[in-house]
C-alpha cells in the first residue's frame, strides 16, 4: 500500500514537471503579451512531429532532435507573431484577450489540418532503443525516459529563469511585462520584445512536444487537451509567474495520480478541472501569484 | 531645441489638443502648468511618441518626431519620466537603473551614468540592492527621474514629480531639478504646484483646454489674471 502511494506520488512529480515544461511557454507568452493562445497545445504538437519526423527519418536520438526542433518552432513562432498576432498589439488589453483567443483558436483548427494533410491521423509515437530501462529506487520504479524528461525540464525551466533575471534583453522582457509603457519610455522596442517572447514560447512548446512524444503519443488533434493542461497548470501558477508555473505542474501532476490511486484513475482529468475552478474562485491570482500593484 | 508646431490630438473621436504650439530652447526650464484635464500630459505623451498627433509638426534637433516611435526618440535624447513614476517595482532599484540605460549609445556609459545619478541621488545609491516596491514615495519618485538620466537624455521631461509628495520632499525635489539643469539637462516640466514650478522655471506655457492660453517667463504667468485665481487662490 505505502510503496503503492510512494510509486503514484513520484510518477505525480515526474508527469508534474511534464505539464509545467507544457505551460512554461504559455505562461511567457501570457504574462509579456496578454494573448491568450490558445494554440500553444498544436504548436506543441507540432514540435511532436518535427521530433519525430528527424526521430525516423534521420535516426536521431530523440532528446538531439531537441535544438532542430527548438529553432523550427522558434520560426513558426515569429512568423505567426509577425503574421497574425502583431496586428492586435495596439488593442486595449481586455480586447486584445478577446481578439487573441479567437485568432488563435482558428489558428488551431488550421494547424490540425495541416498535421492531417502532412501525416494523416495515425497516432505516432518516439520509442528509443533504451527506452524499455526502468531503475527500481526503494522499490519504486523510475522509467529512464521519465527521469530524462524531467531533467529536459528543469534544465529549460533554470535556463528561461537566467536569461530573464540576468541577460538585458531578459530584463527588458520583465521591465515589459510589469508596465510596458514605461518600458518603451526606456528605448525598449516593445514589438521586438513581443516577437522575441511569443518565438521562445513557441520554441518552449516545440521541446514539450518532444516530450509528450517520448512519453506518450503524438496525432494531429491532440492539441486541445494539452492546452487544457496548460491553461490549469498556468491558472495554478499564477499568470505568467515562472516558478510557480513549474510549481504549479507539479501539484497537477500529483492531484491527478493521488485522485487515481485514492478514487479511480477515471476521475483524474475531472479532479484537476476542480482543482483549477477551487483556484479561481478562492484565489484568481493563482496560487504562487501577487494580486497587481 | 524642440519645436512644436500646431499640433491636433484625439483620443478616438474627442480632440484633446487644438493647435498646440510650444518651443523649448537648450539649457532651459520649461513649466507646461494648467488644470487637471488641460491636456497637459497628453502633449509629454506626444513627444515621447506614445502618442501620434493628428496634424502639425514637432522637432527635436532639427529631427521630425511625428513618425518615430518610442524608443527611437529615446534613442535621440527625449527621455519621460511619467505620472507617478511607474518604475518597476518588481526588480531591484539597480535593475531600474540599468534598464534606463538601455539604448545602444547609454549602455556604452553605464557605470559613468550609474556614478553620476547616485552623485545626484545618494539615498539610491544606499537602497542599490533593494526591491523598488520596497521604496517610499519619496525614493520612488527620485528612481523614476533617475532612471531617465541613465539614458543620457538632452531633454529630460517630468509629468508632476511633486505629486503625492510631503511639503518638505517638495521643494527638496524642485531643488533636484534644477540642479540636474544646472548640469546641462534641458528639461520640460509638468507641474499642478504652479507657484513652485513657475518660481523654478525660465519660461512656461498655460494650457486650458487642449489649447495654449498663455506663455511667458515665470513673473509674467504669475500676474495673469487667470492663473491667479484658478491657481494661486
Amino acid at each position: 500500500m505505502l510503496q503503492n502511494l510512494g510509486q503514484n506520488l513520484a510518477f505525480g512529480i515526474l508527469v508534474g514537471a511534464l505539464y509545467g515544461l507544457v505551460a512554461l511557454g504559455l505562461s511567457l507568452v501570457f504574462g509579456v503579451t496578454k494573448f491568450l493562445n490558445v494554440a500553444h497545445g498544436e504548436l506543441l504538437m507540432f514540435g511532436g512531429y518535427a521530433s519525430f519526423l528527424i526521430f525516423s527519418k534521420l535516426k536521431w536520438d530523440p532528446f538531439l532532435t531537441i535544438p532542430i526542433t527548438i529553432l523550427t518552432l522558434f520560426l513558426i513562432g515569429a512568423l505567426l507573431y509577425k503574421l497574425v498576432f502583431s496586428r492586435t498589439v495596439k488593442l486595449p488589453e481586455e480586447s486584445k484577450i478577446k481578439n487573441t483567443l479567437l485568432i488563435a483558436f482558428g489558428l488551431s483548427v488550421i494547424l490540425q489540418n495541416l498535421a492531417l494533410r502532412f501525416w494523416s491521423a495515425d497516432e505516432r509515437g518516439i520509442t528509443a532503443s533504451y527506452a524499455s530501462i526502468v531503475f527500481t529506487v526503494f522499490g519504486i520504479r523510475l522509467p529512464l525516459m521519465r527521469l530524462a524528461s524531467l531533467v529536459v525540464a528543469v534544465v529549460f525551466l533554470l535556463a528561461l529563469q537566467l536569461f530573464l533575471k540576468k541577460t538585458y534583453t531578459g530584463k527588458a522582457i520583465r521591465a515589459t511585462v510589469q508596465n510596458w509603457e514605461a518600458a518603451s519610455l526606456m528605448g525598449i522596442n516593445i514589438h521586438k520584445v513581443y516577437l522575441l517572447s511569443f518565438a521562445i514560447g513557441a520554441a518552449l512548446a516545440g521541446v514539450a512536444g518532444t516530450l509528450v512524444a517520448v512519453n506518450y503519443s503524438i496525432y494531429p488533434t491532440m492539441g486541445l487537451g494539452w492546452t487544457l493542461k496548460a491553461l490549469i497548470v498556468m491558472v495554478l501558477g499564477g499568470l505568467g509567474n515562472i516558478p510557480g508555473t513549474m510549481v504549479g505542474g507539479l501539484i497537477l501532476g500529483v492531484t491527478e495520480s493521488a485522485t487515481s490511486f485514492f478514487i479511480n484513475s477515471n476521475y483524474r482529468e475531472v479532479a484537476g478541472l476542480i482543482l483549477f475552478l477551487l483556484v479561481l474562485i478562492f484565489r484568481s491570482q493563482g496560487l504562487f501569484g501577487t494580486k497587481e500593484n | 531645441m524642440l519645436n512644436i508646431e500646431n499640433i491636433d490630438v484625439f483620443y478616438n473621436e474627442l480632440q484633446a489638443l487644438w493647435g498646440v504650439s510650444m518651443v523649448v530652447n537648450e539649457g532651459e526650464i520649461v513649466a507646461l502648468i494648467g488644470p487637471n484635464g488641460a491636456g497637459k500630459t497628453t502633449t509629454l505623451r506626444i513627444i515621447s511618441g506614445l502618442l501620434k498627433p493628428a496634424s502639425g509638426d514637432i522637432r527635436f534637433l532639427d529631427h521630425p518626431l511625428g513618425k518615430e516611435p518610442p524608443h527611437k526618440i529615446v534613442e535621440m535624447g527625449i527621455s519621460q519620466v511619467p505620472e507617478s513614476g511607474k518604475i518597476f517595482t518588481g526588480m531591484s532599484v539597480f535593475e531600474n537603473l540599468e534598464l534606463g540605460a538601455f539604448v545602444a549609445k547609454a549602455r556604452k556609459e553605464k557605470d559613468q551614468s550609474l556614478e553620476w545619478v547616485f552623485g545626484i541621488f545618494p539615498r539610491l545609491a544606499e537602497r542599490k540592492n533593494q526591491q523598488a516596491g520596497t521604496l517610499s514615495g519619496g525614493e520612488r519618485q527620485m528612481l523614476a527621474i533617475a532612471r531617465a538620466l541613465m539614458s543620457r537624455p538632452k531633454l529630460l521631461m517630468l509629468d508632476e514629480p511633486s505629486f503625492g509628495l510631503a511639503p518638505i520632499l517638495v521643494e527638496h525635489m524642485f531643488e533636484m531639478i534644477a540642479k540636474i539643469n544646472q548640469q546641462g539637462v534641458t528639461i520640460l516640466l509638468v507641474e499642478q504646484n504652479v507657484q513652485a514650478a513657475l518660481e523654478l522655471a525660465h519660461r512656461a506655457y498655460l494650457l486650458e483646454n487642449g489649447r495654449i492660453v498663455g506663455q511667458g517667463n515665470g513673473q509674467e504667468l504669475l500676474s495673469f489674471e487667470s492663473v491667479r485665481s484658478s491657481y494661486l487662490g
